[in-house]
């Protein structure tokens, strides 16, 4: 049984010219949808390091979300392409240490798309509240905790 | 003056690194000539009470190899601590956890169990696994135990100075016996190799397109790299841009990519995910689909982006 008063914690990793903005949109147009995420703006999602992913879950973090401009949108022009192509390098990465690919998570959302935004953030809040906590840093101790 | 006096060890390891010593050839009998060897239990007979007997600082530097994996390493490798003013990590698996780290990526039980009962040559019908304790013959005996996990030697002592490499070349430890006698030592943790990435030492770094992309990857085992050109152009899983320069590019020349056994530089906190950036990045591809389709291509990235560094990831072991 999911325990249901776990709230997970997302870090999003948000470009500042598309999804940022669209997530202040979200904000300003009153949208409702689940305080879950934790934004942090990037300058593009191009500068988002597979470390940048793997340090947030292993600190603590039940699921990243990694939200840039649409492709071709890019400020940057392929900074998101190279996101794009990482990403599923990354999720087989993760699948092979055990971590569900649904933790991690790659939307394109405009600076137009405050809807989007709250859509995404509130399916992404359901679907780890089914998978329920990652609890990293504790089961990580059990294996490999001091001796 | 008396010579200082040295200590080899060796923990989780397959004996590479006591070869890379020997590897010194006759440079082995200046070492001889400048130390005095106080143990170094695959080639010379002392015991465990003979290190115990030791005063503080009687033996100036240790040498471990090896990952910890047992009850009995981490005893030895914590005695050696108390006892020498100086440890150096010695190779890969003291260093980053190394080719033993690879368990990690499963559990110990199915690690005794591929081991105890599972492989084909093994005939284990009752499935026994070693205990513990076991009493034969009204003698009681006794095992190490078996750890949950394959550790770094810095996840369980305090390490002074780190020899990268499986094994380290002659060259660095040449250095690092030169720089311990004369007192020469860099800042404390420091790992006693160049801090540059091996691409800017690389024999083949001409080659080197300046628009890169990876139409696919290849295997060694199942193509052959052209000798001449950038490994990584041609869509093998080269560790060159994520791993710390100073081995004398023997795989290179060789004509194998680089598998990473020095580690990163001091610059990337995670050389598995750093590397998974750069050759994610070089992808030839502009759609989703095109990019999920060239990643199921490399065939293990975990087992290729941490081949000798799983133990010193952020993640360090698969979730079960």
């Amino acid at each position: 049984m999911p325990d249901e008063s776990f709230e997970p914690t997302i870090v999003g990793f948000l470009c500042q010219w598309c999804s940022y903005t669209g997530a202040d949109l979200a904000g300003t147009s009153r949208m409702q949808y689940p305080p879950n995420l934790r934004a942090v703006r990037v300058m593009c999602t191009g500068r988002v390091d597979p470390t940048f992913v793997v340090q947030a879950l292993a600190d603590g973090a039940d699921g990243v979300l990694i939200a840039g401009c649409h492709p071709g949108d890019c400020h940057y022009n392929e900074g998101n392409y190279r996101t794009m192509r990482r990403y599923p390098l990354l999720l087989k990465l993760l699948d092979q240490f055990g971590i569900d690919k649904d933790r991690v998570r790659l939307e394109w959302i405009s600076a137009s798309e405050g809807e989007k935004f709250a859509r995404v953030v509130t399916q992404m809040t359901e679907r780890l509240k089914e998978l329920g906590p990652l609890n990293w840093k504790e089961r990580s101790e059990q294996y490999c905790g001091a001796v | 003056m008396a010579k200082p006096k040295v200590a080899f060890y060796w923990c989780a390891s397959c004996g590479g690194c006591e070869e890379a010593v020997v590897d010194l050839h006759e440079d082995i009998l200046k070492v001889v000539e400048a130390v005095d060897i106080a143990l170094w239990p695959v080639a010379l007979d002392f015991k465990r009470k003979h290190v115990e007997a030791w005063k503080p600082g009687e033996v100036t530097v240790a040498f471990i190899n090896g990952a910890v994996r047992t009850s009995e390493q981490v005893e030895w490798v914590k005695l050696l601590r108390e006892k020498c003013p100086l440890v150096i990590a010695f190779g890969s698996c003291a260093h980053l956890g190394g080719i033993p780290g690879l368990s990690n990526f499963t559990t110990r039980e199915k690690s005794l169990a591929t081991k105890y009962h599972k492989s084909p040559s093994v005939d284990n019908p009752e499935e026994i696994l070693p205990k513990l304790e076991t009493e034969i013959n009204g003698y009681k005996l006794e095992l190490p135990e078996f750890l949950s996990a394959v550790r770094k030697l810095d996840d369980v002592i305090e390490v002074d100075y780190y020899l990268p490499g499986c094994p380290p070349v002659p060259d660095l430890i040449s250095q690092a016996v030169t720089a311990i006698l004369e007192g020469k030592l860099p800042d404390k943790g420091a790992v006693l190799a160049p801090d540059k990435s091996l691409c800017d030492t690389c024999p083949l770094k001409d080659s080197k397109p300046d628009i890169m992309k990876i139409e696919s990857f290849k295997r060694v085992a199942t193509t052959n790299p052209d000798p001449e050109e950038c490994f990584l152009a041609q869509g093998y899983v080269c560790m060159g841009p994520a791993t710390r320069s100073g081995c004398g590019e023997l795989c290179i020349r060789g004509n194998m990519p680089c598998r990473g056994c020095f580690g990163p530089t001091s610059e990337a906190r995670d050389g598995g995910t750093k590397m998974l950036s750069a050759i994610g990045s070089l992808l030839d591809a502009t759609t989703q689909e095109v990019s999920d389709r060239l990643a199921e291509t490399m065939v293990d990235p975990l087992g290729t982006l941490y081949r000798f560094s799983l133990p010193s990831s952020i993640l360090k072991h698969r979730l079960s």
